[in-house]
């Protein structure tokens, strides 16, 4: 029984079905504000749904010279992941005795293993333009995981060395969220920004640069991987938000949600696209400098 | 009408190629985003990688040089796939139609789905063009 429960869990809700539909609804919102920033009309609320259904119905390419099994399999481990790390944080917030001691610092992993599998799937296609991708990606990973890893011990060291998200939310449900003392405000702030590098958004898009180096690492994703693609982008647009919320804002629920999209929908259409060598400079120089600052708050107990 | 088709119409994703064009085609396609026209609210996105096109937009006259390249896209775009020969020049290559350079016009090279006349085709021309495409392919009259 608790197998099919945990499938259950993990394909339809909070996982797959649900994380993958709030994601591309979330997508929608993130074209229609930039569209009415832009002064336009913007796409009709299921546009990000026919995107997907459409890639589903056409024909995936096998690129000449790509490595094949590791070019096809790539999408679905990140997508999975996505989906897993999703799935803990949510069930973490529905009930808050369900997860296991250490399920913080998985999610942690698991967050990072879409971004190692958007390498290893561009490496893999043989294209020169996803090489240069693949290298920016990787740049990227290894600037924001820094500060995104220090920015998150500041839950675990104000909850008292608690490494269950299920502990983290009882501390915040007793004394309040993180967001409201000075080290979580902090720590909010970096989370938000390295949140915007990991799911690729516009400040940070280095690794994809459409008008740059056309699409980059998923320049040659054709179809059904380009789709799953796009829903691995979908997944991540929810599991990482709600872990940032759930760590500091005291629980993932719908405003918390909406309170950090919309911060990065308008991070993203108020900043141009940086290079990656100013990018890796901004993570390891301001934002690490932050996040530091944030953990030795919260060390003395602030 | 079969989701398919539905889903094909409603999220169409424009490969931009200049084959030897004067960039003033280029030009007006850029003006169809813009606020005033804004083709996005039809799910229309420009694309920047032949992998992800479901239209093959070619603009200019396809001149020798041009014309392995042409073929070579449209192999390499995931089917199906639909050509739109956009202005004069890529409809019937226009003024360059005795030029040595230019062989054959391009439907003459790939099969086209839609012609966008004019030099260069205003806004308005390329947003019916697009619906005539898509009557198209859905098969309504």
């Amino acid at each position: 029984m608790t197998i099919v429960h945990n499938l259950f869990f993990f394909l339809v809700f909070p996982g797959f079905l649900f994380a993958a539909a709030i994601g591309l609804f979330a997508g929608w919102i993130d074209r229609k504000v930039t569209a009415r920033l832009q002064w336009r009309v913007g796409p009709p609320w299921h546009q990000n749904f026919m995107d997907v259904a459409k890639l589903f119905c056409k024909e995936t390419l096998i690129p000449e010279g790509c490595s094949r099994g590791l070019f096809f399999s790539m999408p679905v481990v990140a997508l999975a992941t996505a989906t897993l790390a999703s799935t803990i944080v949510a069930m973490a917030n529905l009930s808050r005795a369900h997860g296991f001691i250490g399920d913080f610092i998985v999610v942690l992993y698991l967050a990072m293993v879409p971004s190692i599998a958007v390498m290893l799937g561009g490496a893999a296609s043989g294209n020169p333009l996803a090489n240069l991708g693949v290298s920016r990606e990787m740049k990227l990973v290894l600037s924001y995981e820094l500060p995104f890893v220090l920015a998150s011990a500041v839950p675990i060291i104000k909850s008292g060395y608690a490494i269950r998200l299920g502990e983290i939310l009882d501390c915040q449900i007793r004394d309040g969220a993180f967001i409201t003392s000075p080290s979580g405000i902090v720590a909010f702030l970096v989370s938000l920004l390295v949140l915007q590098a990991k799911l690729g958004f516009v400040p940070f898009d280095v690794a994809e640069a459409e008008t740059e180096i056309a699409g980059g690492v998923y320049i040659e994703y054709s179809g059904k991987a380009l789709g799953i693609w796009k829903l691995t982008r979908a997944v991540l647009m929810v599991g990482l938000p709600i872990l940032v919320s759930t760590v500091l804002l005291g629980g993932a629920g719908l405003p918390q949600y909406f309170l950090i999209l919309v911060l990065m929908i308008v991070i993203k259409n108020t900043n141009p696209r940086v290079r990656i060598d100013q990018a890796l400079r901004f993570f390891w120089g301001p934002v690490a400098g932050l996040a530091l600052l944030a953990v030795v708050l919260a060390m003395i107990g602030r | 009408m079969n989701f398919r088709l539905n889903a094909l119409t409603r999220s169409i994703y424009v490969f931009h190629l200049s084959s030897g064009s004067c960039n003033n085609c280029d030009i007006e396609i850029i003006d169809c985003l813009t606020p005033r026209y804004d083709i996005e609210r039809f799910g229309i996105q420009l694309v920047g990688s032949i992998r992800h096109a479901d239209v093959l937009l070619c603009t200019g006259s396809c001149n020798r040089q041009a014309i392995v390249r042409v073929q070579r896209l449209y192999e390499q775009a995931p089917k199906p796939v639909f050509v739109v020969a956009f202005g004069a020049c890529g409809s019937s290559r226009g003024i360059f139609r005795d030029s040595y350079n230019t062989v054959e016009p391009l439907d003459k090279i790939i099969p086209v789905d839609a012609y966008i006349p004019g030099c260069p085709p205003k806004p308005e021309a390329i947003i019916d063009g697009i619906m005539k495409l898509i009557k198209k392919v859905r098969g309504t009259p």
